[in-house]
């Protein structure tokens, strides 16, 4: 079911998103996505170049996150524009759990074009690994 | 090292065609635990009003990324590709990317600023088919730590 322009007002909540990223997430995604940067998968290179340890590529990160606009949608070729910040690495253990993500999302704006901003906030462990997150979705 | 102002506006040569593929689509979509049926089965693409299987919003940066190595190697740029850390992402637009597609990418230096010491490389990079039509526009910022 596709929402509709109807179903928003400025302030309307997302539905939020819990999931978990493990180092099995990071390799599959590096494979996806042809991102190979070390950092992703030695920790004695991220140590090296002074993270504490593994981090999980920020696209990753902004791909789970977007996750939550599309589904809440129902439509991911809704998704007109999205754009984030990086500011904190997500550190992920190299144990079964992994590091958690949250994903919250608002309703910023509704445009009378039918296009609305969602601004979401995205955390790991309580801190806020993007510090600018914002998706604009075209709504019938 | 500052980055030179003079560089914004350099444009590159368009890539080589990327032809998108629907395993390709599935296969990343699955890596963002996406389980959305419009990235994985034609039939459920068809019956959203898509001709094929779309890609996640994310998906472009499979192509951005490889298309913007030319503006990062380029020896004018000098980045130190040592000291980078990925710091903004965007992406317009136009269409769905859906499997089918034969894309070009095409990149562009968007932006330099330099801010307390950190180079700051915005890359623009276009996406078309190649019939010329634009499906979605991407804008990457790298910024390259300054010596501590």
């Amino acid at each position: 079911m596709t929402l509709r322009l109807t179903d928003v007002e400025v302030g309307t909540a997302l539905p939020e998103q819990v999931s978990r990223v493990t180092r099995a997430d990071l390799v599959r995604y590096a494979g996806a996505s042809g991102d190979l940067n070390v950092i992703h998968w030695s920790d004695r290179v991220a140590r090296e170049v002074g993270l504490p340890g593994v981090i999980a590529h920020g696209m990753l990160t902004a791909g789970i996150a977007v996750r939550a606009v599309s589904q809440w949608v129902g439509d991911p070729g809704a998704v007109v524009d999205y754009q984030v910040r990086f500011s904190r690495p997500v550190v992920v253990p190299d144990d079964d759990e992994g590091a958690e993500l949250t994903v919250r999302g608002r309703v910023a704006a509704v445009g009378d074009d039918g296009r609305v901003r969602v601004d979401l906030t995205v955390t790991s462990g309580g801190d806020k690994v993007l510090s600018l997150a914002r998706a604009v979705v075209a709504l019938g | 090292m500052a980055l030179d102002a003079g560089l914004v506006g350099r444009g590159y040569p368009p890539s080589a065609v990327y032809e998108v593929g629907r395993e390709k689509i599935a296969e990343f979509a699955r890596a963002l635990g996406d389980p959305d049926p419009v990235h994985l089965d034609p039939a459920a693409a068809r019956a959203a009003g898509h001709p094929d299987v779309i890609a996640p919003p994310t998906f472009a940066v499979v192509l951005s990324l490889q298309a913007a190595d030319v503006v990062v190697e380029d020896p004018d740029v000098g980045l130190d590709y040592s000291r980078v850390v990925h710091g903004e992402q965007r992406f317009t637009h136009h269409r769905p990317i859906r499997a089918g597609d034969r894309l070009v990418a095409t990149a562009t230096v968007d932006a330099v600023r330099t801010v307390a010491g950190n180079d700051m490389l915005t890359t623009r990079v276009d996406l078309a088919t190649e019939d010329g039509e634009l499906v979605c526009t991407t804008r990457s910022m790298l910024v390259a730590r300054g010596a501590s």
